[in-house]
């Protein structure tokens, strides 16, 4: 969709509705978006007898859902794949001259920008012991935007402030500076890296097929989203190291792409050694006491959590504590990983048309009440847990599998519990 | 329905979601302190209050029993003038119900109902509301709970409450039993909403209608309880005590007090590179 906003002059059919004779140069009026922006003729589907309707978008929308599900499910079918759950990712976003470019309205970095945003939260909502940090390929050179660490809003501030494209990409100088600061931490995280690629080429200053062999032994999974076309470098970098190589198509897609790494991958077993990380979990301060906080080092009023061992005050959690630098967690931070290691099974497709004992599927979705029949009374499509055989609605089955990771019928059924 | 124009659909609208515990070892032991008879009959008024309040307002009744959960009355079927038999005959089906699905197993004390089963149907409930379009009331989650926490359930009840925290959807507590609640403390904390355990629990209508009646955008104006001594420590996987300092296995986040050399729950063997081991099929 490379139109640029500008119609160009009719010549031919004239159009009894126009009123204006200006709209050569000036902004469309909304009718007229609606056929030059938003091609509304698209949304359109021909059924089976040739008549028109529009497209089914809820069946589509839990179509592809359904599919990702089960090639998710697919791979740790039979047994549980370990998932690394502390993560030390890197992000490398490119901000050379091709990210410049206005395929991706108003242009590939402010777009990557804005989807980089909304997946650092992502991730930090679903890997709250993880952290990132972010290196930005300018001029062949790369550079550090932020350190590791746990904070989404410094990395989003830091993302922010310096957007500006130029100069060349370079692959080779970007996985160098990552090789570098991934190999100072400890060795029970799991490394990884995510590029966003726009660029189609890289100017490197030796030989990159080294420096990627470099990565593999150090076990770094890096993974690329191409934001142009596919190279064969990204593929190669991939494939050596174990992660994921997509090319996006529009910014939708892109947005998928991206948060498709936020949930933790499969872990290959000899990435990371196992290890006892000695943690603290501190308890709030009490309210109305004055104390100085160590990380804004000024004096705060209230609130805040102690440090176990040192009895520094911090403000939020989880932090390093920067006196004594234990790592300080909550409860509930832990338990936001929980659902990745116990994942709810997927639900079975039921067939519309369910045989003689008609009777015997429910009215109502077992979640949300919907009712499981149209308007003529006809059965519609709806999903049931193997566990505990419950029925539910197309829609309760993604929020139950993408938000709430917990099967309503199984957690009312007391026999399924293990109580300790 | 008569179609409503979007100006009736103010910031003070609500959908009340209410999780009554009806867990019968609890009613029945000391532990409750005041019949279920007297509690039903003071929720019920409070169930009509909230609808007096506004026009739109909705109100979903859950019964959290101690072998299943079910929906139990819904203020937007109508019948105004049937609610309270509707709703109590319900409640005592239900109640049969629950009871026939005993099993033989002895249950220490008062036992745990299955609060994570009643938090997931409401919340399921809560997203067909938000599917429904842009006219839609503020869903809330109010917990009438007395049983105790049950380990078993703290996964799936931590779930619920990060789903919630997401859809921005308050769980409120009000806790009748003897005992404070670690998980309806956490609930609250987290997702904004407000938790109270009543000093005398004979007036408890009149804690209901202070407390928890105002809708989502009047809480701003009120001083509600607030949170106080909520504890998120962790417990040790090995003795279940509460700790402050402990060690965490980097695979599957288990907790615990000593340094050992083998992780309980998944198997890895700390300090040396692992086989590609399974996660063991327990939870926590």
């Amino acid at each position: 969709m490379s139109n640029n906003g500008k119609r160009k002059p009719m010549n031919g059919e004239d159009d009894d509705d126009e009123e204006d004779d200006e709209e050569n140069e000036r902004d469309l009026e909304a009718w007229e978006k609606a056929y030059a922006d938003e091609r509304s003729w698209e949304s359109l589907q021909e059924d089976e007898s040739g008549l028109l309707r529009p497209i089914d978008n809820q069946a589509l929308h839990h179509a592809q859902y359904r599919r990702r599900l089960r090639s998710l499910s697919s791979a740790s079918a039979t047994s549980r794949i370990q998932k690394g759950l502390i993560r030390y990712l890197y992000l490398v976003l490119d901000l050379s001259r091709a990210a410049g470019e206005m395929d991706l309205r108003p242009s590939r970095m402010v777009v990557v920008a804005k989807q980089v945003e909304a997946f650092i939260r992502e991730f930090f909502d679903q890997n709250p012991l993880s952290q990132i940090g972010l290196v930005a390929i300018k001029d062949g050179v790369a550079q550090c935007l932020t350190d590791l660490g746990g904070s989404p809003e410094s990395h989003i501030k830091a993302l922010m402030g310096k957007l500006g494209c130029s100069g060349e990409a370079s692959l080779q100088n970007a996985l160098e500076l990552v090789h570098e600061q991934l190999d100072q931490i400890p060795s029970y995280g799991h490394r990884e890296v995510i590029i966003l690629y726009s660029a189609l080429s890289t100017c490197d200053p030796g030989d990159v097929m080294e420096t990627i062999q470099k990565c593999k032994k150090s076990k770094i999974r890096c993974s690329v989203i191409g934001l142009s076309a596919e190279l064969y470098i990204c593929k190669y970098l991939c494939q050596e190291t174990g992660g994921l190589y997509s090319v996006a198509l529009d910014e939708a897609h892109l947005k998928d792409l991206i948060l498709e790494h936020a949930p933790p991958p499969p872990a290959i077993a000899e990435f990371a050694i196992a290890n006892l990380i000695k943690m603290g979990f501190p308890q709030r301060a009490a309210e109305g006491v004055i104390s100085i906080c160590s990380c804004h080092k000024e004096a705060k009023f209230g609130g805040g959590y102690i440090c176990p061992r040192c009895k520094a005050r911090v403000c939020e959690l989880p932090t390093e504590c920067s006196i004594c630098g234990l790592t300080l967690v909550s409860s509930p931070h832990l338990a936001r990983s929980y659902h990745h290691l116990f994942p709810v099974t997927p639900f079975d497709d039921v067939a519309p048309m369910l045989l003689p004992n008609q009777h015997r599927r429910p009215k109502s979705c077992f979640g949300c009440q919907q009712s499981l029949l149209n308007p003529g009374n006809m059965p519609i499509r709806c999903v049931t847990c193997p566990k505990c055989k419950q029925f539910f609605c197309l829609d309760c089955d993604i929020y139950i599998h993408e938000s709430l990771h917990n099967c309503p019928g199984c957690e009312s059924l007391k026999d399924s519990k293990s109580v300790d | 329905m008569t179609p409503v124009s979007s100006k009736q659909y103010a910031d003070d609208v609500s959908l009340l979601m209410v999780l009554i515990d009806t867990n019968p070892l609890f009613w029945s032991s000391t532990a409750a302190p005041l019949p279920f008879s007297k509690f039903l009959s003071q929720v019920l008024s409070f169930l009509n209050s909230i609808l007096l309040l506004n026009q739109l307002n909705q109100v979903m009744v859950i019964a959290t029993g101690l072998n299943s959960c079910d929906y139990i009355y819904d203020s937007s079927l109508g019948l105004t003038t049937q609610r309270v038999e509707t709703l109590l005959q319900k409640l005592e089906e239900f109640v049969i119900k629950d009871e026939e699905l005993n099993k033989d197993d002895s249950v220490d004390g008062i036992g745990s109902s299955l609060l994570s089963g009643s938090l997931s149907m409401a919340l399921c409930y809560i997203q067909r509301v938000f599917r429904s379009g842009s006219l839609h009331p503020q869903p809330r989650i109010l917990c009438m709970h007395g049983s105790q926490d049950g380990p078993g359930q703290y996964v799936a009840i931590m779930n619920s409450i990060f789903s919630a925290q997401r859809s921005m959807v308050p769980i409120d507590s009000c806790v009748i039993g003897s005992q404070h609640s670690a998980f309806l403390q956490q609930a609250s904390y987290i997702t904004g909403g407000v938790y109270l355990k009543p000093q005398q629990p004979d007036g408890l209508f009149q804690y209901l209608t202070t407390v928890f009646a105002t809708d989502l955008h009047s809480r701003n104006f009120l001083q509600l309880p607030k949170p106080v001594g909520v504890d998120f420590r962790a417990s040790c996987f090995c003795h279940k005590n509460t700790i402050d300092m402990g060690y965490i296995c980097s695979v599957c986040l288990s907790i615990f007090c000593k340094h050992h050399k083998k992780c309980s729950t998944c198997g890895s063997a700390f300090g040396q590179p692992q086989t590609n081991v399974s996660t063991s099929n327990q939870k926590s």
